[in-house]
């Protein structure tokens, strides 16, 4: 157990640590300078600025202030916005994204877990094709595509919810909503596959012949064993979530960690992308440790058998 | 060499096996024929191809034609999708999109099973700590943020449609590599995996002939789940700015460039959109029908 762990987290920092020295990698290879569309600066302001951001030092040391700066959370200022640093816009940034990703996610469980049940208990009757159709849909849509439909037609044209911007918890629900549906199909059709297998399984047979009522037999036991993979679709869950956010928060105008990567996208904010990009890799990362963590603490089955897990 | 082939071919069994083997692809055909969803989408795919090859080809408009007097018109006689802020047509440009989009869809998806295959098959055969290290290395990469990268790589690549599919498919070989390696590690198990290796195959031909050969059905599912993907994170990329360069439009540029117009002219955003929705709909239906033809323990 403990070298399960163990190992697993030296994947963990491996991989912080593989992500972090990409990025820089990449932002080496850019061409050209991030300045090189100021026009008319003369060469020596060019020069100090260079040196202010320190590109004008070799690789190495940039690589070694880089890494130095990850460990204490300093990572550097933004080279677009004077006075505002890459630790100061994920400090602002972050809570806002991570409310409406945890809402999202809330959402999502919810609303899979009720689809795929309602599947999986009405299996080929037409509740199972209606929750089946959506689900599908829901897989093909992109996140944005939701979100603008949504936008449209319930901010818009029916007004009852805020169009854009942040502030109440109403301005919330819509941009979860659009976060939530992908996720919220996908986990609806794990549901629904995992329930058909378990309402399957010889204990269902036993408790329904001790009496058990239906009702207790699908959520005391069955939806419990068929929440297990759920739990590792975690991972990809966050991740879907957390992309999602970039285009969301662009289209709500929402001035959460998303929006300012879209920004220092367009405007080639380079400290400002590697700082985000870093920063998001390690909360994914880390997530999924989490997760994996979770499943083995929850799963007995790899918790005695580290095997099992390959 | 002959008598070897004659004793592994089932079709030249008398009995048993000429029946599983023979039916297989013929049971998945059948199954996957029957499926009318699957049918459907499957025309909605080829008329969107055929569209996508001859409309370009033989429209009066292009993509980047101005109408600067009929900007924004709503669909109608003249435009039959409406017309963009530029007064381009909505139409035309659609199906300019759709080459782009089938075009990054299909070539990632190709070159992913090129790498994946060839990555996953070697390290099957190989075996030993060449391949433990092989699948540690994926393992690695698989659990990196791949969105997050394609951006990355996006931003430090000249940008266009070649800088896309590299992105999109240095990060996506991982999944058909182990895709493929976890169906040869199983298939590896199998008694005529044996009987071949006994017979003094060679590790080429058990790898090409059985392992591969077996693992087909999984290959060409994997394929077509890629396609949707590729083209769903064009479309994200496009949104956020990183895609194709003006006046070129994807999908996903249409839909972006549609975004602050949405409340007066929600046809620019909302045609473009559901085309995307519609082919990656098709796409996993496809993708769905294969999954369940290929895999006789899904059919329930």
């Amino acid at each position: 157990m403990s070298r399960l762990i163990f190992r697993k987290v030296l994947a963990l920092l491996f991989s912080l640590f593989f992500v972090s020295s990409l990025t820089f990698l990449l932002m080496q290879a850019v061409p050209g300078t991030p300045f090189l569309e100021e026009q008319g600066v003369p060469e020596e302001v060019l020069q100090s600025m260079y040196h202010h951001y320190g590109l004008d030092q070799p690789w190495y040391v940039q690589y070694g202030k880089y890494i130095k700066g990850l460990i204490t959370f300093d990572l550097g200022p933004s080279m677009r916005y004077e006075g505002i640093t890459v630790a100061k816009v994920i400090k602002e940034g972050f809570p806002i994204s991570c409310f409406i990703g945890i809402e999202a996610l809330c959402i999502a469980l919810l609303m899979g877990i009720s689809l795929g049940t309602l599947a999986a208990i009405r299996k080929g009757k037409w509740q199972d094709h209606v929750c089946m159709l959506i689900a599908v849909v829901g897989i093909s849509t992109p996140s944005f595509v939701m979100a603008t439909v949504l936008q449209f037609f319930l901010a818009m044209k029916w007004e009852i919810f805020p169009v854009a911007r942040w502030g109440s918890f109403a301005h919330s629900l819509l941009p979860a909503l659009s976060l939530a549906a992908l996720p919220a199909a996908f986990i609806a059709r794990l549901i629904r596959a995992n329930m058909v297998e378990e309402l399957e399984q010889d204990y269902v047979q036993t408790a329904r012949s001790k009496g058990v009522t239906e009702r207790d037999v699908i959520f005391k036991h069955v939806l419990k064993n068929s929440m297990l993979p759920v739990i590792t679709y975690l991972g990809p869950l966050t991740s879907s979530i957390l992309t999602g956010s970039f285009v969301i928060e662009k289209i709500f105008g929402i001035p959460g960690l998303g929006r300012w990567l879209v920004k220092s996208i367009t405007n080639r904010d380079y400290t400002l992308i590697m700082g985000l990009t870093v920063f998001y890799s390690s909360v994914l990362l880390i997530t999924v440790f989490s997760i994996d963590l979770l499943y083995v603490w929850i799963d007995p089955r790899i918790r005695t058998n580290p095997r099992r897990e390959q | 060499m002959k008598e070897q082939s004659t004793a592994l071919n089932p079709a030249l069994h008398p009995e048993g096996s000429v029946k599983q083997s023979y039916s297989y692809w013929k049971q998945a055909c059948g199954h996957f024929k029957h499926n009318k969803s699957v049918l459907f989408a499957l025309c909605f795919l080829f008329v969107l191809l055929l569209g996508a090859i001859l409309i370009p080809c033989f429209s009066e408009r292009t993509y980047y034609d101005m109408h600067l007097y009929l900007k924004n018109s709503p669909p109608g006689r003249m435009f039959w999708l409406g017309s963009d802020e530029l007064g381009r047509d909505i139409f035309t440009r659609i199906w300019w999109g759709a080459r782009i989009s089938l075009f990054v869809g299909i070539s990632a998806a190709v070159i992913d099973m090129i790498i994946g295959v060839f990555y996953g098959g070697l390290g099957g055969m190989i075996g030993g700590r060449v391949e433990e290290l092989m699948m540690r290395v994926s393992d690695v990469l698989y659990s990196l943020p791949h969105l997050l990268i394609v951006i990355l790589l996006m931003v430090s690549m000249k940008p266009g449609i070649a800088a896309i599919i590299a992105s999109l498919t240095i990060t996506g070989w991982v999944n058909m590599a182990r895709i493929v390696r976890g169906q040869i590690l199983q298939i590896k198990q199998s008694d005529f995996v044996m009987a071949a290796h006994l017979l003094g195959a060679s590790k080429w031909r058990i790898l090409t002939r059985h392992l591969l050969a077996n693992s087909i059905g999984s290959i060409i599912t994997t394929m077509t789940f890629t396609i949707p993907t590729a083209i769903f994170s064009e479309a994200f990329l496009s949104f956020l700015g990183l895609g194709v360069q003006a006046p070129m439009a994807s999908w996903g540029t249409m839909a972006s460039d549609g975004l602050p117009a949405l409340r007066y002219y929600p046809w620019r955003l909302f045609f473009p959109a559901c085309f995307i929705t519609l082919t990656i709909l098709a796409f996993n239906l496809v993708g769905n029908g294969l999954r369940d033809a290929f895999d006789p323990r899904l059919r329930k």
